[in-house]
């Protein structure tokens, strides 16, 4: 194992550790959204899965591995529903919350 | 002259590295300071998420750190103009609005399922795409791209039963094998050694390396099965959220694999935060994760537990089906001529409303709000005490009721209301039951005993409106069913329609 192998794993787990003090401030009023939303993160793999499918070969020269890089198109496809997904889902449940104090700005805005 | 080329290749030495295999090493440097930045953004994103009024901000960093980190990985492994790598993105983009726009917040436990397995397929792909292209050929990327394909397989088909279940596309009901726990630990073990194989020089090239990889993914994918087919459904947010975890470390072990710092990063956190909210679940709901993962439904302890019951039941499951089935034609079980529990809706001055799964199937969140305006319009003061299990996901009960704008500063964490249940003129259970049961704090044995509920036997009067009258999912008999009709009224039937009753009756006063 390499230098740069074991930074890696420090970094995976300090970020680990880091990840789990941050979220444990989180109330669990925002777990639903916080879920989806770290949902939305792990299709982060998208980075791979374009580095990977790249690697398959140049298009337009000889030697590109055809199978391999559809099936990495697939994986592409998927993080990608998983990040955009993951997101959108996440943004729209976050807009539904209101509190009672804004709730009444709005309601004497909207008489006034 | 020498002199000068020995500085240059010094100097070459120290400026750039060569880390991530088939990036310009000119690029390095620059991509690991601003993949170190993106991961702070990332960061400071999660943890606005922990302020409402912030959240949707910390969403909107999250993702355009994202859409940043695509791009610097473009750019740095020169594909900025791989037109195919592109036209998938697109794809995948298009598909991703589609299903976040149509997904109702009922089905957001199964959505997050689905698209966790969908993660955690494309680390799959993302393991076996490293092993089949060249380079990185050191026992260190052998082995994390193995155990990407296997984390990312389990994950992937783990996920879809889960989801499926959810959506009851499957029966809810666990579905128990011949020798399941043999088949749980073996796929788990074999699925771990063919990833580990990778190493072995037989597998080194060619037949034997694609088989290896497509055995390696079909074991660990019959473990994901099988490990989750076994989960009943009260138990699939824990799964959910284990899952969840299990997508984020794929992805860092994919990040390993491929040396990328950022993707390291982040699927550390992920894997953390799935880990964390597992371990919350686990706690409010008296389990241990090791049964869980092990396929130790409640099923053995809930025999003992429900002795009186003449069946253990499903409970939960059977009324998900019985709900959906006869929700409309379900007769409100008659109640006393008097109705005292108008007079205490007339006249309470501090209500407790308790919402549980039932209310969601029923989609009474709009008869519910309804409720609370009524008894805000005679000066009530309403609150929601929300148990940190009820729902199909944790926090699900929130995001149902805030769809209804239900403010969220009405909606209590468990040990912020708990002690104000005695205080409490009126506590209101909607479709809610082992999270309420008292039994919890009495009956040892059962698999409820020692979990927290909501203390709704404190409060003056309750008003119960549950289905049946039936167990809960853990199988325990409810003693508040049987309390004397001056402190509890019971209304069996659909929670809908019973709040509709309630109308009724209150408009013809």
């Amino acid at each position: 194992m390499s230098a740069i192998q074991f930074v890696l794993l420090a970094i995976f787990v300090v970020s680990a550790l880091v990840g789990y003090k941050i979220i444990n401030r989180v109330p669990s009023l925002l777990h639903t959204p916080l879920m989806s939303g770290m949902n939305a993160f792990s299709g982060v793999t998208i980075l791979g899965c374009l580095a990977a499918t790249a690697a398959t070969g140049t298009l337009g020269e000889p030697g590109v591995n055809w199978i391999a890089r559809i099936f990495g198109y697939i994986a592409i496809i998927l993080a990608m529903l998983n990040v955009v997904g993951g997101f959108a889902v996440t943004d729209r449940m976050l807009r539904m919350f209101h509190s009672e104090s804004a709730d009444r700005t709005e309601k004497t805005g909207g008489q006034n | 002259m020498l002199n000068s080329l020995i500085s240059v290749a010094v100097m070459a030495q120290s400026s750039t590295v060569n880390i991530i295999p088939n990036m310009d090493p000119d690029k390095q440097i620059p991509y690991l300071v601003l993949a170190g930045l993106l991961a702070i953004t990332v960061l400071i994103g999660i943890s606005m998420m922990s302020k409402v009024n912030r959240a949707v901000a910390g969403n909107l960093l999250g993702s355009v750190s994202m859409a940043l980190a695509i791009a610097l990985t473009l750019w740095a492994f020169d594909i900025f103009s791989v037109i195919d790598l592109w036209v998938a993105m697109l794809i995948g983009t298009i598909l991703g609005l589609i299903i976040s726009r149509k997904v109702t917040m009922l089905q957001m436990p199964q959505m997050v399922g689905l698209l966790n397995g969908f993660g955690g397929g494309a680390s799959m792909i993302a393991g076996a795409l490293t092993l089949i292209n060249p380079g990185g050929e050191d026992p260190f990327s052998l082995i994390t791209s193995g155990l990407a394909i296997y984390v990312g397989s389990l994950t992937l088909t783990g996920s879809i039963v889960a989801a499926g279940k959810l959506h009851q596309v499957f029966t809810q009901k666990p579905i128990v094998l011949k020798g399941h726990q043999f088949w749980t630990i073996s796929t788990a073990l074999l699925g771990f050694v063919s990833a580990i194989l990778f190493v072995h020089p037989a597998f080194a090239s060619g037949a034997a390396k694609i088989f290896l990889i497509m055995l390696s993914a079909i074991i660990s994918g019959a473990f994901g099965i099988i490990f989750s087919i076994r989960v009943g459904g009260a138990d699939m947010p824990i799964t959910i959220s284990l899952l969840n975890s299990f997508s984020g470390v794929a992805g860092g072990i994919a990040g390993l694999a491929i040396s990328d710092p950022l993707l390291v990063a982040v699927g550390g956190i992920v894997g953390a935060s799935g880990l964390l909210l597992t371990q919350i679940m686990c706690r409010a709901m008296n389990r241990k994760l090791a049964d869980i993962l092990l396929g130790k439904t409640s099923t053995p302890t809930m025999k003992k537990a429900a002795q009186g019951a003449t069946e253990v039941k499903q409970a939960d499951d059977a009324e998900i089906e019985l709900a959906d089935e006869d929700a409309q034609e379900t007769p409100i079980a008659p109640v006393a001529k008097e109705d005292p529990h108008l007079d205490w809706l007339m006249e309470a001055r501090r209500v407790i409303i308790v919402p549980g799964y039932g209310m969601a199937l029923s989609q009474a969140q709009e008869q519910v709000k309804q409720l609370m305006l009524l008894l805000e319009s005679q000066g009530a003061k309403v609150d929601f005490a929300i148990h940190p299990v009820a729902g199909r996901m944790p926090g699900h009960m929130n995001v149902l009721l805030a769809e209804v704008d239900i403010p969220y500063d009405k909606l209590c964490e468990m040990d912020d209301i708990n002690d104000q249940f005695k205080d409490a003129d009126l506590a209101i259970i909607i479709g809610a039951n082992d999270v309420v049961n008292p039994a919890a704090n009495t009956a040892e044995g059962t698999p409820i005993y020692g979990m927290p509920i909501l203390s709704v036997e404190d409060t003056k009067h309750l008003i119960i409106m549950n289905f049946d009258r039936q167990p809960g999912y853990a199988g325990v008999d409810n003693p508040l069913y049987d309390e004397s009709a001056d402190k509890v009224a019971l209304l069996l039937g659909d929670a809908k329609a019973s709040l509709e009753k309630i109308f009724a009756q209150l408009a013809d006063r």
